[in-house]
């Protein structure tokens, strides 16, 4: 049995070795850290910038009229009960609901680029505040 | 319709009223001048952000916050003498946005007063505006109270004419609220100076009343709840027995007392803001007193707005804040408190779980 593992392990190595893929997975550096910080400001400028745009509607009303900084957004809270829809609701839903609703338009898709920034800047304006699901 | 009733302490709805208008409050102060001649109350409505999309089309949600408020405010008996609106009018200061806001203050049955507001001015610096509604700044009396409007929304004169290439860009420039790009309000030494020339006539036991569309007060820089001449303003208010600003730009239920100045805001008709404490990154000195209004419930779009009456009793305020969508709300000047309270939800015991914000 013992033989056979070593036979897969090697396998496995050889495998990754020859796509070239390190086994060596914790070993990043701080480039690699910055590299990832400064991806995800990238998308969160993103999302700034949508937040104050008029064009994310139909009627010139932007996110951030109601919500600067995006404040009151909460989306530590989330997911959580929505009494007026009667489930539980990701965060992004509730964007979608803003979208249709005050800024009169058509909403986006769960997983469109531009959800992925309204939600990275609502939460990195929301940084340091702890998790907090369900909360009202 | 019913005849007024002569104590003046129900504010009766007309006949044929709206459904709506029976949740029209009833003031509970009685006034106290000793010639009750000079009672009188007053209407407030503010914050209407009136804009534009194209054409003859306007945002819907922000167009009922006014006329909603304008209507109801014609339904008020007794009458108020007159009504105050607190600045923006317009949401980019636009000629279409000013002339459909004026549209629909024209229906208000009673004098109105104008305060300038960002949103009216930085476009082509209220020169609109002042063709619809007259001076930027003056005053006014009225039995026996002194009457102030500030244009407090100025700034650097850097920042007005030689930071922006158009005047569209300033104007959106200072629109977004949280903008970094934006600069504090002031009033701005040339009117402080005229303050000081109004108030030399009017004896210190005049209660003075001064109407601003900032805070007069340095609440929270990063979104403008903030004056950055507050304090030379509020010394040329201290010698007054009873000095009160009322001010809109927050659109939310503030208020605090710093010396002999009693504060209070408005809300907006249009829609609520966050108070600064939610924002999570900010540092801010809002006034310990005040007990929030409630938090917004997004899916009845009027929440969180309103508009307001006012009794002057003592030469001090008390005003309701009569709430679309929630119970209404007093904050009336408390003499043995020496500060405004909360007639209802002052004490911590009495407060209701939308009030924590967070």
């Amino acid at each position: 049995m013992a033989k056979k593992h070593l036979w897969a392990l090697f396998i496995v190595v050889a495998t990754l070795a020859v796509v070239g893929v390190s086994l060596q997975a914790d070993e990043f550096t701080d480039t690699d850290v910055e590299r990832w910080q400064a991806e995800y400001m990238t998308v969160v400028a993103e999302g700034r910038a949508l937040w104050g745009s008029p064009d994310l509607g139909t009627n010139g009303v932007a996110c951030g009229q109601c919500h600067p900084n995006a404040a009151n957004t909460h989306p530590e809270t989330y997911p959580k009960f929505q009494k007026q829809l009667g489930r539980v609701i990701a965060v992004r839903e509730m964007i979608n609901w803003c979208i249709m609703n005050p800024l009169e338009g058509e909403t986006l898709e769960l997983d469109d680029p531009r959800m992925i920034a309204l939600e990275a800047y609502i939460a990195y304006e929301r940084r340091g505040v702890a998790l907090d699901p369900g909360k009202h | 319709m019913k005849k007024q009733n002569p104590n003046r302490r129900d504010f009766l709805k007309g006949a044929g009223a709206l459904a709506a208008a029976s949740t029209l409050p009833l003031t509970s102060v009685e006034l106290a001048f000793a010639d009750s001649a000079k009672n009188f109350t007053f209407a407030y409505i503010s914050d209407a952000h009136i804009q534009h999309i194209a054409g003859d089309r306007f945002v819907r949600n922000w167009d009922r916050g006014l006329i909603r408020a304008v209507a109801e405010t014609n339904l008020l008996l007794p009458k108020p003498d007159f009504v105050m609106f607190g600045g923006d009018l317009a949401q980019l200061g636009t000629k279409a946005e000013l002339d459909h806001g004026a549209e629909m203050l024209a229906k208000l049955n009673y004098k109105t007063h104008m305060v300038m507001g960002e949103h009216d001015y930085y476009l082509d610096l209220g020169e609109y505006w002042s063709e619809l509604f007259g001076p930027h700044w003056y005053s006014f009396d009225h039995k026996g109270v002194h009457f102030v409007v500030l244009n407090s929304i100025l700034t650097y004169d850097e920042w007005t004419f030689e930071r922006w290439p158009t005047a569209t860009q300033r104007m959106l420039e200072m629109a977004g609220l949280d903008n970094p790009n934006g600069s504090p309000f002031m009033v701005g030494e040339k009117q402080r100076a005229w303050l000081a020339d109004d108030l030399s006539g009017v004896g210190k036991d005049t209660p003075v009343v001064v109407f601003s569309h900032s805070p007069i007060q340095k609440l929270y820089k990063g979104w403008n709840f903030w004056t950055e001449d507050a304090e030379q303003v509020q010394a040329l208010l201290q010698p007054f027995n009873d000095a009160t600003v009322i001010y809109g730009h927050v659109h939310q239920i503030q208020y605090n007392q710093i010396g002999n100045i009693s504060f209070q805001a408005v809300m907006a008709t249009a829609w609520p803001w966050p108070y600064p404490g939610t924002y999570a990154q900010a540092e801010h000195t809002m006034p310990k007193i005040t007990v929030p209004m409630n938090r917004a419930d997004p899916f009845f779009e009027r929440d969180a707005t309103g508009w307001q009456f006012i009794d002057l009793a003592n030469g001090r305020t008390s005003m309701t804040y009569h709430l679309y969508n929630n119970t209404n709300r007093t904050v009336a000047y408390d003499p043995a408190a020496g500060k405004p309270v909360d007639t209802r939800f002052q004490d911590v015991g009495n407060r209701v779980p939308p009030q924590t914000h967070y």
